[in-house]
């Protein structure tokens, strides 16, 4: 254990995850439950234009990702609202679009490269310096803004008829979400990847919500399953050289099925 | 303002029309519900009983007309602190959603208070004092979708009377319960009408309860067909015509 916290990538990948994968459990529990998981899915492919249009244009992929993701989650949630649009329809044909208009400007570029490779699959281990600094900002700041709307978060997604009536704007709070995922999505990304992205946002918090019995709970529960599987994934690339991100994810899940009989195991009677 | 003491309406409904798309599910609708009042808006599926009070509520916006609300023109009015809503769906929650009856009950809190709506250690007690007016404060740390439909809907009615409104809405709220806690229930909505004052507004399908606690009737079916007391809408030849077949009508006094 040591020996692992002596090395500055280490070091650099240990707090960036931690900081990530909380702001992915908490703001995951509020999507899991108002059955918008797809979202981030949807935002994770945005993304990648994004980070395509970064290594275009020769700006950073994140920060361009992270403009680009923002943008697009705005226009989602106006589409949702005033378009009429369903909401998977709305998630679609962005998603479609902006991995379609990554692919082009990739290939325009001819940077299909190792670069491009980290961000489809996560290379937390390479997360240098400022993207930490980044990354730990972005998700304190999602983090503190969960908290502050918490409650009306909390009202907004079991009973969103009622919360409007106690003068709660619905429709703000979703581009709050929206926009808070979208975040999220891009600082996620450096742990587990593009392609990921949407895993860490759901299975923690779907693991959390099968034995949770308050919303408080749901969220407690759902970020330690989420530090303890990046963790997990951070160890098993350092002692066994398997990839970060995927054990990241294949851990969450395991936890995600553990829960998940336990849960069946007690509604059954088998358990207390 | 006091509006009873000005003898002003709680609610002042005038002109209100609405269309789902090209289907007209209100037309030209004036009401009025003044204080203390225990109004039973009743009429058939579809007639637009639920629609109405959405308007009132502005979940939804009418297509014309206006609204007045505890003397505020319904665009401005912001005393949402004074409304109580049970929705129509509040007993069909999902079994799993991990939210404790302190959670729900404490989510009616929040239309008092200014961001960042926090709840406080001094909130507890109210929430206490509207678990205990429903009886169910040794519920207070179970997951919502442990308790029975009947204790549900009382959990959700604490949550709607913990400000101590003015004026509380209800949408069906005895879909799917027995008759023996429908009962119960309407008794425990009549003590709230006569006891603590609060104007109720009751969309039904359950005639039943027409005799015992409601003083008013609105029944509508696309256009307001009758709106007056209990007495005389059970001589209104229109309304038996409406209803016949849908509803057993049952028009003596307990």
């Amino acid at each position: 254990m040591e020996d692992i916290l002596t090395y500055g990538f280490m070091q650099r990948a240990l707090v960036a995850g931690v900081f990530i994968s909380i702001a992915c459990a908490i703001l995951g529990v509020f999507l899991v439950l108002k059955r918008d998981a797809m979202l981030g899915h949807g935002l994770s492919h945005v993304t990648f234009g994004g980070v395509a249009l970064g290594l275009f244009l020769g700006i950073k992929p994140l920060l361009m990702a992270l403009v680009v993701a923002v943008f697009c989650s705005v226009i989602i949630q106006k589409l949702r609202e005033k378009a009429g649009l369903y909401e998977d329809t709305a998630i679609g044909i962005f998603s479609s679009t902006g991995m379609a208009i990554g692919i082009i400007l990739v290939t325009l570029s001819g940077k299909f490269n190792v670069d491009l490779f980290s961000y489809l699959f996560g290379n937390i281990l390479a997360i240098e310096r400022f993207e930490v600094v980044i990354a730990v900002f972005l998700a304190v700041t999602v983090i503190m803004v969960i908290s502050f709307f918490y409650q009306e978060l909390l009202y907004q997604t079991f009973d969103a008829e009622a919360a409007r009536t106690s003068g709660i704007r619905i429709g703000f709070l979703d581009a709050v979400l929206a926009v808070l995922t979208s975040i999220t999505v891009v600082i996620g990304m450096k742990v587990v990847g593009i392609l990921l992205v949407a895993a860490l946002l759901v299975i923690p918090s779907a693991a959390g919500l099968q034995i949770a019995k308050t919303f408080r709970q749901a969220v407690i529960i759902s970020s330690v399953v989420s530090i303890g599987s990046v963790i997990a994934g951070l160890f098993a690339a350092f002692y066994w050289d398997l990839p970060a991100a995927g054990t990241t994810v294949v851990v969450a899940f395991l936890v995600f099925l553990a829960f998940g009989t336990l849960r069946i195991l007690k509604k059954r009677g088998v358990l207390e | 303002m006091d509006l009873a003491a000005n003898n002003e309406p709680l609610v002042s409904v005038k002109n209100i029309s609405f269309s789902f798309g090209s289907t007209k599910v209100l037309e030209d609708i004036n009401l009025s519900i003044t204080q203390g009042d225990f109004l039973a808006v009743i009429g058939p599926n579809g007639s637009g009983k639920s629609t109405l009070v959405k308007i009132i509520l502005r979940i939804y916006e009418p297509g014309n007309g206006s609204i007045v609300l505890l003397g505020e023109d319904l665009k401005n009015f912001e005393q949402w602190d004074k409304i109580g809503y049970v929705p129509q769906k509040a007993t069909n929650i999902d079994p799993f959603f991990p939210v404790s009856v302190r959670e729900v009950v404490g989510m009616g809190l929040l239309s008092k208070k200014s961001f960042p709506r926090f709840l406080l250690r001094r909130d507890e007690k109210i929430i206490d004092q509207a678990l205990e007016q429903v009886d169910l404060k040794d519920f207070k740390s179970r997951r919502i979708g442990e308790l029975s439909g009947g204790q549900q809907q009382r959990v959700f009615i604490a949550r709607a009377i913990v400000n101590q409104p003015s004026l509380l809405f209800l949408d069906e709220p005895t879909t799917g319960v027995d008759a023996e806690t429908q009962e119960r229930f309407y008794s425990m909505l009549g003590t709230l009408n006569q006891a603590h004052q609060i104007t109720i507004v009751l969309i039904t399908h359950d005639l039943g309860i027409l005799n015992k606690h409601v003083n008013k009737i609105a029944c509508l079916n696309q256009r307001l067909v009758f709106h007056g007391m209990h007495d005389d809408f059970c001589n209104s030849e229109l309304v038996q015509e409406l209803l016949r077949g849908e509803h057993h009508l049952v028009c003596h006094r307990h």
